[in-house]
């Protein structure tokens, strides 16, 4: 079992759906976010691109957040999905620091914070509140592991990239392009 | 009676009540609550009033019965189970701390006029003394109602029964109505909300005057993300590169104000190369012969240097939705009050989808189909002295429904008819934000004898009633069925899912008690809205208590006629019984029965073309002050084309003010967003920001009002409605203000 994400960015519009979802369904303090949207704007008018994604924690195979965490709050549970326990957080930061994607931040509350890929809806047999929100139905979650699963069959019939391969992590969001 | 000058109260100066919770609170729930498995949650009923989508869905609670989060109602065909992220924030009006918390009445207190805290029996009591007042001296007709929304259907009723109809919402006048009139001329039949596009099974989507994507028509955006999924073609004629756009085959970067010419040619195109659905066209329309002889002038050619799109593009689109028909929607759009020929814009959209024979069509516009849900029986409304219609003094003769600016013309200090308007109620409808050339609107409320607004949030209307009454949002209420147009008949249920927050009220309520006081109680013959659901439910076959178990029931359609079969035999509600491409209605009444071309005035040297849209995260500034919106946008930014910006020395997040070409000086300044998604002669904002109301902690002064920025107004002759494009403006970039604040 190795969950992930596929993003198709031929369909997001940039909507942030994804992000209040995720504030209202995991009680995400105001002025932050587990979850977040870029657009990359490229050539001049009238001759243009844009690409749009959602981004979060890549729930990394290699991930620098989880060597580095000295309490072990940083873990890696079943299905592959990162998480920290926020007790035995200390808010030292050092995760925030490793992680390439900036998918991590200081909870007021004094521990660090990030996308969970919605384990305790996951585990009901329910799809990450991101992904059931979503308007254009563009995100797919699932068990990579299994060649049947929607998203596999996405990642193996649709061209797509990670984000910062060069830094060697591993991620399993997979952005459709 | 002289009444004294309104000055705007800032509701912030109010009492100790007002002065807690300044700042939102840092999480809605408070704490680090884990969340809880939601298959084990309470859940309401509900349907979104975050905008006039209506989503339907359920509002959940907590462990500790808090308000949590809204899901869309996974069998309702306007979400589809997925809200948007507006209706998804919808939970943040509940929480807003800056919400109107109790009636609130001008007063004088040493030569100042400020706000009082009232009790509800003094407030109703005022109100309903005023226009009783006001009826006695002018006539119940004197008495406007602006309205929006559900909440706004109760006070309709009630000032229905006390003796007007002089009623207007500027989703009409300053959005929709011509749209709805062209279509209607054409079809017979108007496209209401929401709009019977077949967009999942479209094989070609054209957008004109429309950016999908960035307004979120929840249905629209799923279904054209299904429609892309299925290889559909998109066109966007946009002078902006939308997000649409992006997602487009072919993006026709168009020349502002120069659609008509567009529409003409591809009209040209299809009719010249015989491209059109002759078939349907021949079978269902009227008028064929005359508009073929019409466009002949309008050649891709001419169009070009009309609207600067190269003639190959133009046979290319045309021939794309050749192939597509009659699979193909040229969008109807919804904001359509732009240059003041809208309604012949309109009709010439109409008629494109005629010529491809997508009405009626799979892939193209639906027949939708509504409920029939009994009414609950009030007395006969009595007749009224004078309507709406009389103040448009002839003009305007195709439109079907009050025009909330010539509401506000006939409040005017100016107005030189007899007849006028001496009292507003105003209902969830921020009008200083909504009809353009706020410094007019503001000169005929300081004429009015009396204004009472009913709102959630103190908007910049509110600082002017002399009445305020808090209503609680539509989380915290019952309202009407929803029973809308759509594939299949249905039905949706709101319910409360928590009791109101501080003393406000739902808008039943508060038209049931002014009846008590004005005399009209039997137009009111139940005790709670709940009698009235319930008893239609049950005539429904169900009951309340059953129903809020489903939220939503899709009823079977009674004819099998969602698009029409193989050479049916159709009538259309038009003078001719055809689809009129030739518009026998508007020949009656003296206006062009073929879409006519006007030139329109482009931007003088140093000035740009104001163009105004939507972000998906915000409805208007009815979301402008939620916290979990301003979340993800607290201010609009103002695009720049690189090259203009170069021109100007400007920065990417520079401030600076804008001035129009009447002089108008924007009240606050505006981010730069210097980028290549807008053309060098017009610049672009979001609208619905820029609150001149500090009570709105988070949405005060936050970027500029498009609205305060639009004081051309380009009037459609048939309808009335208020064109808002054709204002140019230029950049300053030191504070004009300075002097004066310091
Ligand atoms: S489209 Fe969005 S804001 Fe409008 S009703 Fe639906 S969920 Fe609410």
């Amino acid at each position: 079992m190795r969950y992930g994400m596929a993003i198709d960015t031929k369909k997001c519009v940039g909507c942030s759906d994804c992000v209040v979802a995720c504030q209202t369904e995991n009680n995400v303090p105001v002025g932050y976010c587990r979850d977040w949207i870029v657009e990359n704007t490229a050539g001049t008018y009238p001759k243009l691109e844009l690409e749009i994604r959602s981004e979060r924690c890549n729930h990394c195979d290699n991930s620098p957040c989880v060597r580095c965490c000295p309490t072990g709050a940083s873990h890696i549970i079943d299905g592959g999905i990162v998480v920290v326990t926020h007790v035995d957080c200390i808010g030292c930061g050092a995760c925030i620091q490793s992680c390439p994607y900036d998918a991590r931040y200081s909870h007021p509350e004094g521990y660090v914070d990030k996308c969970t890929f919605c384990h305790h809806r996951v585990e009901n047999g329910q799809n990450p509140a991101c992904v059931s929100v979503c308007p254009t139905h563009c995100m797919y979650f699932g068990d990579l592991d299994d060649p049947n699963s929607e998203i596999s069959k996405m990642v193996s019939t649709r061209k797509w990239k990670v984000l910062a391969p060069e830094a060697g992590t591993k991620p399993q969001i997979f952005y459709l392009v | 009676m002289k009444t004294t000058r309104r000055e705007f109260i800032k509701i912030s100066s109010l009492g100790a009540g007002s002065l807690a919770l300044a700042t939102p609170s840092l999480s809605w729930l408070g704490g680090n609550e884990e969340p809880m498995d939601d298959t084990q949650a309470k859940r309401y009923a509900n349907y979104c009033e975050v905008c006039f989508w209506n989503c339907a869905g359920w509002a959940y609670t907590n462990k500790e019965g808090k308000l949590w989060k809204i899901i869309g109602n996974d069998v309702d065909q306007h979400s589809m189970g997925r809200f948007c992220p507006r209706g998804t924030g919808g939970i943040g009006a509940y929480y807003d701390s800056d919400r109107l918390k109790t009636p609130l009445i001008r007063v004088e207190v040493d030569g100042k006029q400020t706000y009082k805290e009232a009790t509800w029996d003094e407030a109703l009591d005022l109100v309903a003394k005023r226009l009783m007042e006001v009826k006695r001296k002018h006539g119940a007709s004197s008495v406007a109602l602006f309205n929006h929304g559900n909440s706004g259907k109760h006070m309709s009723h009630l000032l229905r029964a006390f003796g007007t109809t002089n009623m207007g919402s500027p989703a009409n006048a300053q959005c929709k109505t011509p749209r709805e009139i062209a279509f209607g001329a054409t079809f017979g039949h108007e496209l209401h909300s929401p709009e019977p596009l077949d967009i999942r099974d479209t094989r070609c989507l054209v957008l004109i005057g429309s950016h999908l994507g960035e307004n979120m028509h929840n249905g629209q955006v799923q279904e054209m993300s299904e429609a892309i999924d299925k290889g559909a073609t998109i066109i966007t004629v946009d002078p902006r590169f939308s997000t649409a756009a992006s997602k487009s085959k072919f993006w026709l970067p168009i020349k502002p104000a120069t659609d008509i010419a567009l529409l003409l040619a591809w009209m040209n195109v299809l009719i010249n190369n015989e491209w059109y659905n002759k078939k349907y066209v021949e079978k269902y329309t009227y008028g064929f012969d005359q508009l073929k002889a019409y466009v002949q002038p309008f050649t891709p050619e001419w169009a070009f240097g009309e609207t600067g799109i190269e003639p190959q593009n133009i046979i290319a689109t045309a021939r794309e939705m050749a192939n597509a028909a009659p699979a193909v929607i040229v969008h109807p759009g919804r904001h359509t009050a732009w240059y003041g020929d809208d309604t012949q814009r309109l009709r010439a959209v109409a008629i494109l989808n005629a010529l491809l024979g997508s009405w009626g069509a799979r892939g193209g516009f639906y027949h939708p189909a509504q409920a029939k849900v009994p009414k609950f029986q009030t007395p006969e409304y009595p007749a009224v002295e004078w309507g709406w219609k009389v103040l448009s003094e002839g003009k305007y003769r195709m439109a079907n429904a009050g025009i909330t600016n010539v509401l506000v013309d006939a409040s005017h200090p100016e107005w030189k008819n007899e007849k006028k308007i001496k009292a507003w109620m105003v209902i969830g409808s921020n009008l200083m934000a909504t009809i353009p050339n706020p410094a007019y609107t503001l000169e005929a409320i300081q004429n009015l004898d009396f204004m009472v607004v009913v709102d959630t949030m103190p908007a910049d209307i509110t600082g002017y009633a002399d009445v305020v009454l808090p209503e609680c949002t539509y989380l915290e209420r019952y309202d009407d069925l929803r029973v809308s147009e759509h594939r299949q008949p249905n039905i949706a249920l709101r319910v409360p899912a928590a009791e109101p927050m501080y003393e406000s009220k739902p808008a039943w309520w508060m038209a049931k008690e002014l009846s008590k006081r004005m005399g009209l109680g039997a137009f009111f013959p139940w005790n709670d809205y709940a009698e009235v659901l319930d008893f239609q439910l049950k005539k429904l076959g169900t009951s309340l208590e059953e129903f809020k178990n489903v939220g939503v029931m899709n009823l079977e359609r009674p004819y099998e006629d969602l698009y029409f079969a193989e050479d049916e035999e159709a009538e259309f509600e038009t003078n001719t019984g055809k689809i009129e491409l030739y518009s026998t209605a508007f020949e009656e009444e003296g206006y062009p029965p073929l879409p006519v071309y006007t030139k329109h005035a482009q931007p003088p040297e140093g000035y740009y073309r104001l163009i105004y849209g939507r972000a998906p995260m915000h409805t208007f500034s009815r979301t402008n002050n939620n916290p979990l919106l301003t979340d993800l946008m607290d201010e609009n930014d103002l695009w720049v084309n690189p090259k203009v910006a170069n021109e100007w020395g400007l920065k990417n997040g520079q401030y600076l003010w804008l001035q129009n070409h009447h002089g108008v000086i924007s009240d606050f300044p505006i981010k730069v967003r210097v980028t290549e998604r807008i053309r060098w002669d017009s610049v672009y904002m979001v609208h619905g920001f820029g609150s001149t109301n500090k009570k709105l902690t988070r949405a005060f002064g936050r970027g500029i009002s498009d609205t305060q920025m639009i004081s051309e107004i380009m009037l459609d002759s048939e309808t009335g409605s208020t064109g808002m494009r054709g204002n140019f403006v230029t950049f300053i970039t030191e504070d004009p203000r300075k002097e004066v604040v310091s």
